[in-house]
């Protein structure tokens, strides 16, 4: 079994749900707490699994906003884990999930060096590499009704551009989705082998935008009105 | 990369004193300058120890949870950091040995001395050797990810050592003629290795933001972070010189690391130089200490494309092929984008 993320890159919206949703349940869950630092204050900062960024591809007319969430890809090739001279990271044979024991890491930092995703953040008030744990504790979970037994992150979704399943399993939604629309790895150059897989935007035709209108006069008097007043 | 003083102390001392032991070593083996006698090899072993005990206390330092340091030792076979503890704490048994043996015994020529100060030296250039590792192993940091880098770490270590050898021998005005000789050659070989590195180091890296987000299909930048203020990654990763400020530190490096040092050295074979001959290895270690920092500041880690910070700041590059000249130095307080009009 090999768990992992399909991430529609064509859907999402970069609302950051998913990122508060794995903060909220990460903040009381396995390797908690994720210490913020400074929170209410000029500079609040403080360690996220997972962080969406935004990117513009294309010049415009033709171009488009593609926001991008990133969290550990739990690598086949994980040399986060290779790397680790504690064994405080270790990847799970059984589902390929990769985690950081927090009772055997010295927070060297050195594993962070060798992620290229970004993916794990060290804890300053604890002193520990902390990381996506896949939510481990939720997929698991007996406890929790079998639609619920996902991630965190796949839930809060809005817009279904995530999806969890076995990447191993070549009849699994994610790895159908992953044949039908193309998906891929990021950075398949250097080797990690990483087992979340992206969806790439879907190709539409550009917005004319020579045909729009010159503003009427009213629409410019108002836009004025709107401005000063805003002030 | 952060330049942390933890691990730019931890390279240059330790390198530098397991250097110092192999020198001694092969002073001892083959009669350099007709070998060290029991009293300098006590000397010159108690300062290489001092020096890799400085490296090694000083790379704890940079721990955040040091209480679990010990468990640093137990993956040596898959870890090039564990592998370096694991050298390194075996060296300290065998190198106090062979000092207490030569200290008691007043002999370092006999064959116990020999073969001690031999084991030491195998095992500090075996240290040396991992500790390069540790970065060449690197596949996510091009600047690191070279055999240049071990290379690197050997030569320096090396002159560092023969240095410190060569300038103790000049302010006791023992025969210094090929000690020297070895340390001038150590300095030159050292100071071409870093040429060939700062080149190789200058060329454009593969990985951009395009094969980075898979987007191909056109031009890609960075609308926006998604966090208001830095981050861990930022912290670790995202410091950067620019070009100019790069060549200024690789003068520094080159005068004050090499050719200061071996001046003084040179000069020390006509002048008697007594105390001044400190200066040598005092000025090798500076300009090696700047060559360290360099060695940390110019690494780019592949995460800083996904900021948006391409290789811009990368010396000795084209400016045409910067990716974003203006990313060199990131504005110090970013704007929160609730304050962005
Ligand atoms: S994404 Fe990074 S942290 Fe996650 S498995 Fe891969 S290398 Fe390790
Ligand atoms: S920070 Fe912790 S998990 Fe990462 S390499 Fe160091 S000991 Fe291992």
């Amino acid at each position: 079994m090999r768990l992992g993320l399909v991430i529609d890159l064509d859907t999402c919206v970069g609302c950051h749900a998913c990122a508060t949703a794995c903060k909220e349940w990460n903040a009381s869950s396995i390797t908690a707490p994720l210490t913020d630092y400074d929170p209410y204050g000029q500079e609040p900062s403080g360690v996220w699994f997972n962080r969406v960024r935004h990117y513009e591809v294309g010049e415009y007319p033709n171009n488009k906003t593609i926001n991008f969430p990133m969290s550990c890809m739990h690598c086949e090739n994980a040399e986060c884990v290779t790397v680790c001279p504690t064994g405080a990271s270790y990847k799970r044979p059984e589902d390929g999930i990769v985690l950081v024991d927090q009772d055997k890491c010295m927070g060297c930092n050195y594993c962070s060096w060798a992620c290229p995703y970004g993916a794990r953040e060290l804890d300053h008030e604890s002193g520990t590499m902390k990381k996506c744990t896949l939510c481990v504790d939720r997929i698991y979970d007996q406890e929790l009704p079998v639609e619920e037994r996902q991630p965190a992150c796949v839930l809060a979704c809005p817009a279904h551009a995530r999806l969890f399943g076995d990447l191993d399993d070549a009849e699994s939604t994610v790895s159908r989705t992953v044949r039908d629309r193309g998906g891929y790895a990021l950075m398949p150059e250097l080797n990690y082998n990483p087992t979340n897989q992206y969806l790439p935007p879907r190709v539409r035709p550009a917005i004319a935008t020579n045909d729009l209108a010159r503003p009427s006069l009213a629409r410019k008097v108002k836009e004025w009105v709107n401005r000063v007043v805003e002030r | 990369m952060n330049p942390s003083l933890a691990v730019i102390f931890l390279t240059l001392f330790s390198g530098s004193g397991f250097g110092l032991m192999a020198i001694v070593a092969l002073v001892n083996d083959f009669h350099i300058d007709g070998g060290l006698s029991p009293l300098r090899t006590v000397v010159a072993v108690v300062l290489a120890l001092i020096l890799v005990t400085i490296g090694m206390v000083s790379s704890t330092a940079h721990l955040a949870n040091p209480k679990n340091a010990w468990r640093a030792f137990t993956r040596w076979r898959t870890s090039w950091l564990a592998r370096e503890g694991v050298f390194a704490v075996l060296f300290y048994p065998v190198a106090i040995t062979y000092l207490g043996w030569v200290f008691f015994t007043n002999k370092d020529q006999d064959s116990v001395a020999l073969v001690l100060g031999n084991a030491s030296a195998v095992l500090a250039l075996v240290t040396i050797f991992c500790q390069g590792m540790i970065y060449a192993c690197l596949r996510t940091i091009r600047q690191w990810h070279t055999p240049l880098v071990p290379a690197n770490f050997y030569v320096l270590g090396l002159a560092l050592g023969a240095t410190l050898l060569a300038s103790i021998r000049l302010m006791l005005a023992g025969p210094d003629r090929t000690l020297i000789g070895i340390a001038l050659s150590f300095l030159l070989a050292a100071a071409i290795m870093k040429a060939i590195y700062y080149f190789w180091i200058g060329r454009p890296s593969g990985t951009t933001l395009q094969t980075a987000t898979g987007l191909s299909r056109g031009k890609v930048r960075l609308l926006d972070q998604g966090h208001t203020f830095g981050t861990f990654l930022t912290r670790e990763f995202s410091n950067s010189i620019t070009p100019i400020a790069a060549v200024r530190f690789k003068v520094v490096v080159y005068v004050v690391g090499f050719m200061i040092p071996a001046g003084l050295l040179a000069l020390g074979l006509y002048e008697p130089l007594g105390i001044l001959a400190i200066l040598a290895p005092l000025s090798a270690f500076i300009g090696i200490g700047v060559e360290r920092y360099l060695f940390f500041v110019e690494a780019q880690h592949v995460v800083n494309l996904y900021h948006g910070r391409a290789p811009a700041s990368m010396p000795m590059m084209h400016p045409n092929l910067r990716a974003n000249p203006t990313a060199e130095q990131p504005p110090r307080r970013l704007v929160p984008s609730y304050q962005k009009r």
